[in-house]
């Protein structure tokens, strides 16, 4: 991102916007608006003077400069605190300030560099939506840096996971969350259980001596991989005899709120605990208490097959 | 997407960054041209005979070789360690009962530690002669020793350095954490015990840091020892005799590097313990606030009372001996000391010092400022950025005297372009500026660091320059810090004898250097009239900017307080 606003070089290769070479231009020449996660707000202006710094050095008259501001501020919903200090502000508060200040130029293009991050887990998601709803609004261009997987997947039309500096992945929010294409980005968005095994043959793994159905297409027999399951994949079945149940043993739940997390010890996992998310309001046949034994069932559809490193 | 060209490497850069290419270039110049030649030309005088031919280190020989000259290498090391150890008791002490007990009156108190710094060093030794000279009022209490020698410098330096002491020693202590105390309180240990467990570990690097500074100013010192040293030489005092007295300026050279190793060894120890200081404090630290304690409070009170009756006993003397006709046999009150006759000088080289005050407070604090600027904020030429970091940092360890010593060899070359400048008010100011440069380039880096790292990113997004932010957010925020740059030249500007002594001439005399002048000829009344001028004119300044500080910074701070 501090590529694509000139404040750093790039190593290799060319930055276009709009056909328009950029990389090699001062970031004074460039175009675009950026919000800082430190808000950056010049703290001995007012919060209409920092919106209208840009356009005061556009030689824009006062009355002009007046009306832009007063509609950003409008924008934000914060007319009445135009002659305010940033510090009398909140930090959400302050944040909408940053934005308004850097869309005050009319950019083509706006970056946000981990604009939430350091805001209240409320204000958080908020102001989320909030941003949400002034893209649809604007239908500006956008690009927002942010470590906070849920805010990527809550607003993102396009998401690109990256890891030192290189894309993993990239695609929709749905489409990196169902089918992410390694093991780094399975387990960066989103909590999963990996489970360890060999390919048996085209439908069938072996795991620690149990099988388990799944499309191995792709794979090799006798292939040492990888399964990625989403905790809310896996069902709890009462006892039988089917083939892809296995059994395991409930030794924590965390209760947060709208689900439990049960904690399972199976030996598909010998060296993980399995994690299984269960809506509290969804009945269940088996009690999910501490110390119980318990049916698991992996649905195949949900499974993510990788090569495993080793 | 065409892919066309090779990808370059380098930032683009605008037109801000080309002014600050501009300007480190300038700095860098600045530099070379106003320290480091001028310390050269010192270095090479001290390996030149009288002639001017190169003679490799046969002066130091020739130095090494004369013990009255050598003894006096003892002497200062002898009175710097001494002073040291006494103000660094003194002034924890004091620093302690300000920071760490529930004395009244701390405000004042801290006032009163503070004055001495508004008044020339040799404002001391001069009272001292009225207490304890030949016909001092206390003379007795003496037991036969004279004041003229060590005992005067030592007592000298310890007033006017306390203030220094005291400012390093109670910002250490107020950093200490609270939580340490209250740990040591649940361990059930005495608090003697949390004393020295707690209390004195927190403010080591304090005490360390006091020790050098301390030491290199007693060590370097010029006026005091001047003053009241007598027939008991210093390094200090031998410069300045072969440099005026004897004209033998190789050997001037020479002594002021023998003066310059040990104050750049002090420096370098002092920078080292600094950088591990840092490390020290957490920001999660929880400031400890004393609670009562009858006995600890009234030893301490009783104890800043006396260092009160010290500070007063010592101004209030010298302003009552410019007052008197004639000490001790006449001591009804006149004006006339304030003729300044004696020196033949009048009035003229205190308002040459109240201007090159104000010129060196003026363009210092522009230079001091803009410069730490540059070093901090600029995105290219690091390694250019880090040398003149380095070379901000050097000032502080160049004794007055050596620099002002070096500034005579360097700017009187005869085929020196900048030779204009010798024996003008602009060498002057230029030496002084230097003299002073480093804390308040650190006290501007310190401010500048505060600032939000992406103000410049904000502001080049938005098209706007960055000469321009500097102007509209990075000065207004600083305000503050400035203010406190300007008087600070200001007041070491008019106090300042070291610097200068060599580098006045007849139409640019300085009240500090006349009224050293003027206690050489015997009217110790003048020189104590002049220094109070100095004194009240420093006092005066300090007012005018606490009035215009409240004025200028209500409005131009009211973001700060609200």
């Amino acid at each position: 991102m501090r590529c694509i606003a000139g404040l750093e070089i790039q190593t290799n290769r060319h930055i276009y916007q709009n056909e328009r070479l950029i990389s090699d231009l001062p970031t004074s020449q460039r175009d675009f608006g950026i919000v800082f996660q430190s808000y950056a707000l010049f703290p001995n202006l007012s919060c209409f003077e920092n919106i209208a710094y840009g356009l005061k050095n556009l030689r824009w008259s006062k009355n002009e400069i007046s009306a832009r501001v007063t509609e950003l501020l409008k924008l934000i919903g914060l007319y009445s605190h135009a002659t305010k200090y940033p510090s009398q502000l909140s930090g959400g508060e302050q944040q909408r300030i940053a934005l308004a200040r850097a869309l005050a130029t009319s950019p083509n293009l706006l970056l946000l560099d981990e604009p939430l991050s350091a805001l209240d887990a409320k204000v958080r998601i908020y102001l989320r939506q909030e941003l949400k709803n002034l893209h649809r609004r604007l239908g500006l261009t956008t690009i927002m840096v942010t470590h906070d997987q849920e805010e990527a997947l809550s607003i993102a039309d396009k998401i690109f996971v990256m890891k030192d500096g290189r894309i993993m992945q990239s695609g929709s929010p749905e489409e990196i969350y169902t089918n992410p294409s390694n093991p780094f980005v399975a387990n960066f968005i989103g909590m999963t259980n990996f489970i360890e095994g060999k390919v048996k043959d085209s439908n069938h793994l072996d795991v620690m001596g149990q099988t388990i159905k799944c499309d191995c297409a792709g794979f090799n027999n006798h292939d040492t991989v990888k399964v990625a399951i989403r905790p809310e994949a896996i069902e709890f079945t009462t006892f039988s005899n089917e083939k892809d149940q296995f059994r395991g043993i409930i030794t924590d739940i965390e209760f947060l709120g709208s689900f439990r997390r049960v904690h399972i010890e199976t030996s598909l996992m010998p060296n993980e605990v399995m994690i299984v998310d269960k809506p509290i309001n969804e009945k269940s046949k088996q009690k999910i208490t501490i110390g119980n034994e318990i049916n698991i069932n992996l649905t195949s559809n949900f499974l993510n097959i990788f090569k495993s490193d080793a | 997407m065409k892919m066309f060209g090779f990808a370059t490497n380098k930032i683009a850069t605008d037109k801000s960054d080309k002014i600050g290419k501009i300007l480190v270039y300038i700095y860098l110049l600045m530099f070379i041209c106003f320290l480091i030649l001028p310390l050269l030309a010192l270095m090479s005088k001290s390996m030149q005979n009288a002639d001017g031919n190169f003679i490799g280190l046969e002066n130091f020989v020739t130095y090494l070789k004369e013990p009255a000259l050598f003894s006096s290498f003892f002497n200062s090391l002898f009175v710097a360690v001494v002073s040291t150890i006494i103000v660094v008791i003194l002034g924890f002490i004091y620093a302690f009962a300000l920071q760490c007990t529930c004395i009244p009156l701390k405000g004042f108190f801290r006032l009163v530690a503070l004055v001495p710094l508004l008044s020339p060093s040799i404002l001391a030794a001069i009272a001292l002669v009225y207490w304890f000279g030949n016909q001092g009022v206390l003379k007795s209490i003496l037991m036969g020793n004279s004041i003229y020698g060590p005992i005067g410098i030592i007592i000298a330096s310890v007033y006017w350095t306390f203030p220094h002491a005291l400012m390093i020693l109670s910002t250490s202590l107020s950093l200490s954490d609270a939580r340490l105390y209250e740990a040591s309180e649940v361990l059930k240990a005495s608090k003697f015990k949390t004393f020295l467990t707690v209390t004195i570990p927190g403010a080591k690097y304090g005490i360390i840091s006091t020790t050098f500074v301390v030491f290199t100013q007693v060590f370097t010192d010029f006026g005091v020892p001047k003053v009241i040293g007598g027939n008991y030489n210093v390094l200090a005092t031998d410069i300045y005799r072969e440099v005026v007295g004897m004209q033998n300026f190789q050997m001037g050279a020479v002594i002021s590097i023998v003066l310059l190793i040990p104050a750049l060894f002090a420096f370098a120890l002092d920078q080292y313990s600094r950088k591990k200081q840092t490390s020290q404090l957490t920001s999660r630290a929880v400031v400890y606030s004393p609670k009562p304690d009858t006995f600890r409070d009234t030893v301490l009170l009783i104890y800043c009372l006396i260092i009160t009756v010290f500070v007063f006993m010592m101004i209030g003397m010298a302003q009552f001996g410019a007052l008197v006709k004639f000490w001790p046999y006449n001591l009804s009150l006149t004006l006339t000391h304030y003729n300044f006759e004696v020196a033949g000088l009048g009035w003229d080289s205190f308002f040459n010092s109240i201007r090159m005050s104000l010129y060196t407070a003026f363009f210092g604090t522009i230079i001091i400022f803009i410069g730490s600027y540059i070093i901090e904020k600029m995105r290219s030429d690091k390694q250019m950025r880090d040398v003149l970091q380095l070379i901000a940092l050097m000032p502080m360890a160049i004794p007055g005297i050596v620099l002002g010593l070096s500034y005579i060899f360097f700017f009187n070359m005869a085929d020196n372009p900048l030779n204009f400048m010798y024996a003008t008010m602009s060498i002057l100011v230029v030496n002084t500026v230097v003299h002073f440069y480093t804390v308040s380039h650190l006290s501007s880096i310190t401010a500048i660091k505060k600032l939000d790292p992406e103000f410049e990113s904000v502001s080049l997004s938005l098209k706007v320059p960055v000469y321009k932010m500097f102007w509209r957010v990075t000065l207004p925020v600083c305000l503050p810090t400035v203010f406190d740059i300007f008087i600070y030249l200001f007041c070491n500007a008019m106090t300042t004898v070291s610097g200068v002594i060599f580098l006045y001439s007849y139409n640019t005399t300085l009240a500090s250097v006349s009224s050293i002048h003027l206690d050489e000829q015997g009217d110790v009344a003048g020189a104590a009239a002049m220094a109070m001028l100095i004194v009240y004119i420093s006092f005066m300044v300090r007012g005018i900017h606490s009035i215009v500080s409240i004025g200028v910074l209500k409005r131009t701070q009211a973001w700060r307080n609200i």
